[in-house]
């Protein structure tokens, strides 16, 4: 026999050394040379709290619903939710028109809605001789003091000037100072006086934005530019300045040109942006869960036990039916149940309560590989097989139903990963994924590792007159 | 031991669990939840660790202008109020008056969902499910193909699994009528892993029938499949055994949210063993044997039981 087993038990021993590596307890992270990887184990918002809302695009059913706009709502929406501190939050696209957002340990539903739905708002704000800086942080009197032209609104944008060919647009950047406690900006105009936006190009062929003025915002940005030529009109979006031009000549026609650095894109987007508030799509929440945590982790620590319960029940059970087979049997299936948890960890999969379910009843399933093989092993030498003539008859025997059986528990996994998919219903995929790879490491351990353990005891113990010791 | 033989007292038993079930299926239908139908769900837990009389609660919430709602308990100190979609300035509001009346309590789950979407969640699960069963007909039909009517094998299985999906939606059916169950997304999941569950043991049995079918060429068919279903009872039972048991300390120490779920699970994966011994593997001999030619002849010249 040989060499073959040998070369399995080194990898078996490998595999048992990177499962220790990863689940050992306190790691919550791996490293080899650059490669780095979080190996903490990822709870679901069942079992941590937290929020979940599923956004949906608000327009008509038949409307299709463009996938850059939904990237675009999706980078907007993950900026927002980043700034309300909370460690993980997933923001994905779901299906063609709906967007999960999880704010894991977070729990006011209201105030997470609101940050999320509101939409921008857009300033051109009077910068007087000092360009600011993109990204910067400002105040602004708008909303403060009234004392502000301004009207109400939303929206974005980075330079400006005429529209008028020969107007040339400045993207003006200079060092400014980042902090928010920084001197109260005036605000000219919002957003609210745009009345339509568009992508273009200036004459170098540069991308740019043009926008058209309503009648009274060319009435304020008509007296503005005409008494600060020469000063910067910074554009902020949510207090965070776009783009910071020079005002080049005075526009008083109503008609403005935004340029920067665009790319083809990000000038789309940008008027995406302007047209429809900071959100390209607008949004209506089609669900909202949130999980206190005292339950969470409740259901978390009844679910440990109970899979405790469960898998030392399936231990004893293989130790007292099928003896020899059995125990070795057993340590496959601790080699299991650490791989499961190892690829749990790396991939990463989210660990939620359906998904515990799932991965106890692959404990199941994993026993059933091992249970068809020795009830086919007993078989065999009842018939009166040599031993290990009836170890592997019994092995490979039992693999077309092994193999016919998982893949349709596979199909079915697939089916539901796919389900669960379309409609961000996070448990269901939790539940498909956890049972799938279960199901795969289970092959592995349930056929090869069983069967190099059982080889590598019978080279060294002879069994052939003790059949009592595989349950007979 | 001569399982075929008794093959009707078999389907006898299954039709006696399942036409109970679907008669509380005709009658009252499922109770969808609202993954399903839209509407909300608000579990409040009491800090005085009593809660208070679900219909004391169902008055609260009308007097608030949220007409239809029901509240169950939940343990001791917890309830869950089920009402129309609420958006989340309702539920604040909810929140508030209900610890002004009775007692502070603190939102321990909220979920709330748009009509649209659970019509949407409906329309998938039953493509989800048809597409398993088709799925699954054509892998076994494939798995099968050197045996003789491959087509058989894959038609019994997926007969032996609308019997489990039977089982599983009449049992849903009669516990939400008796407990007020209801049937959500993770109930839809539990029935979609039954079917899985069904083939996979189903494919087992008939993985034994291929084996011996092509070893024993003159053996009559029934033989061969009695033969191989005592063969793998075994097997059948114990692997039964270890789901099952798994499952029943989900059950038994696993939380309230997940219980449901698994219940159903153990109803359906029990189903499952049942149908591929008894039901799976008798379809085939009875269509081996044409046995329909003399169903409908006069009760004397029946062979049930033979």
């Amino acid at each position: 026999m040989g060499q073959r087993y040998w070369r399995w038990l080194i990898v078996i021993a490998i595999l048992l050394a990177l499962d220790l590596w990863i689940n050992w307890p306190g790691t919550s992270s791996i490293q080899v040379g650059s490669w780095s990887q979080n190996v903490t184990l990822r709870e679901g918002l069942d079992l941590q709290g937290g929020l979940e809302v599923l956004l949906e695009a608000a327009l008509p059913a038949n409307q299709a619903v463009p996938a850059s706009s939904m990237d675009a709502v999706r980078t907007v929406i993950e900026d927002r939710v980043n700034g309300l501190g909370v460690a993980e939050p997933v923001v994905q696209v779901s299906g063609s028109r709906r967007i999960l957002v999880e704010l894991p340990g977070y729990e006011n539903p209201q105030d997470a809605v609101a940050l999320i739905k509101q939409t921008g708002l857009l300033e051109f704000v009077d910068a007087d001789s000092t360009p600011l800086v993109e990204g910067t942080i400002v105040q602004t009197d708008y909303g403060r003091t009234g004392s502000g032209s301004a009207t109400p609104s939303p929206q974005p944008s980075p330079s400006l000037s005429s529209a008028t060919p020969e107007a040339t647009p400045v993207a003006a950047t200079a060092a400014a100072a980042p902090t928010p406690t920084g001197p109260v900006y005036h605000t000219v105009m919002t957003g609210a006086d745009l009345s339509s936006v568009n992508a273009g190009a200036n004459q170098l062929g540069q991308p740019v934005v043009n926008f058209v003025l309503d009648s009274a915002g060319t009435k304020i940005f008509s007296d503005y530019t005409t008494t600060h030529v020469g000063q910067y009109l910074a554009i902020v979006l949510d207090d965070k300045v776009i783009s910071s031009p020079v005002v080049q000549t005075a526009i008083t026609n109503g008609q403005g040109q935004i340029s920067g650095n665009f790319t083809v894109d990000s000038a789309n987007a940008l008027a995406i942006q302007l047209r429809y508030g900071a959100l390209p799509i607008p949004l209506q929440v089609a669900q909202i869960e949130t999980v206190g945590p005292s339950l969470g982790q409740d259901s978390l620590r009844r679910s440990l036990v109970a899979g405790a319960v469960g898998m030392s029940v399936v231990v004893l059970f293989m130790i007292l039916y099928y003896r020899l087979p059995g125990i070795l049997a057993d340590l496959a299936l601790a080699l299991y149940a650490m791989t499961a948890l190892s690829i749990f960890r790396l991939v990463p999969v989210t660990f939620t309560l359906p998904g515990i379910a799932g991965f106890v009843l692959s404990v199941g399933m994993a026993v059933d590989a091992n249970v068809l093989i020795f009830e086919r092993l007993k078989e065999e030498l009842r018939s009166g097989k040599p031993l290990r003539v009836a170890v592997d008859a019994g092995f490979s025997r039992a693999w077309p139903s092994i193999r016919d059986s998982n893949i349709s528990t596979i199909i079915t996994c697939l089916i539901l990963y796919w389900f669960g998919g379309a409609f961000g219903a996070s448990l269901v995929k939790g539940f498909a994924l956890t049972l799938a790879i279960g199901v795969l490491v289970s092959m592995f351990t349930a056929i090869i590792v069983t069967r190099t353990f059982l080889h590598v005891v019978l080279d060294r113990m002879d069994f052939s007159r003790r059949h009592s010791w595989f349950g007979i | 031991m001569n399982i075929m033989g008794k093959r009707y007292w078999f389907f006898g038993l299954s039709l006696a669990i399942i036409i109970p079930g679907m008669i509380f299926l005709a009658i009252g239908g499922l109770h969808p939840a609202i993954d399903f139908t839209g509407g909300s769900l608000l579990q409040l837990q009491f800090t005085s660790g009593r809660a208070p009389q679900p219909a004391a609660v169902e008055q609260a919430m009308s007097r608030l202008g949220i007409a239809g709602s029901t509240v169950q308990t939940v343990g001791s100190d917890s309830i869950a109020i089920q009402a129309q979609q609420m958006d989340t300035t309702t539920k604040d509001k909810v929140v508030k008056a209900i610890s002004a009346q009775f007692g502070a309590a603190t939102v321990s789950q909220f979920q709330s969902v748009g009509p649209a979407l659970g019509s949407e969640v409906a329309q998938r699960a039953a493509e989800a499910v048809a597409l398993a069963a088709v799925a699954i007909t054509l892998y076994i039909t494939y798995a099968f193909r050197r045996v003789a009517n491959a087509q058989r094998f894959g038609i019994a299985a997926v007969v032996a699994m609308i019997h489990d999906v039977c089982v599983v939606i009449g049992v849903e059916a009669i516990l939400g009528h008796f407990l007020g169950w209801q049937a959500d997304s993770l109930f839809l999941t539990a029935l979609l892993t039954v079917i899985g569950f069904s083939v996979h043991d189903t494919i087992v049995v008939f993985d034994r029938i291929r084996e011996n079918e092509l070893t024993y060429k003159r053996v009559p068919f029934e033989t061969i499949v009695n033969h191989s279903v005592v063969q793998t009872l075994d097997r059948s039972i114990n692997t039964s055994l270890t789901v099952l048991l798994t499952l029943l300390a989900l059950a038994l120490f696993g939380g309230e949210t997940t219980r449901h779920f698994v219940l159903i699970l153990l109803v359906g994966m029990a189903s499952g063993t049942y149908s591929s011994i008894f039901n799976a593997a008798a379809i085939l001999v009875v269509w081996e044997n044409r046995e329909w030619h003399t169903w409908f002849r006069r009760r004397s010249a029946q062979p049930a039981a033979s």
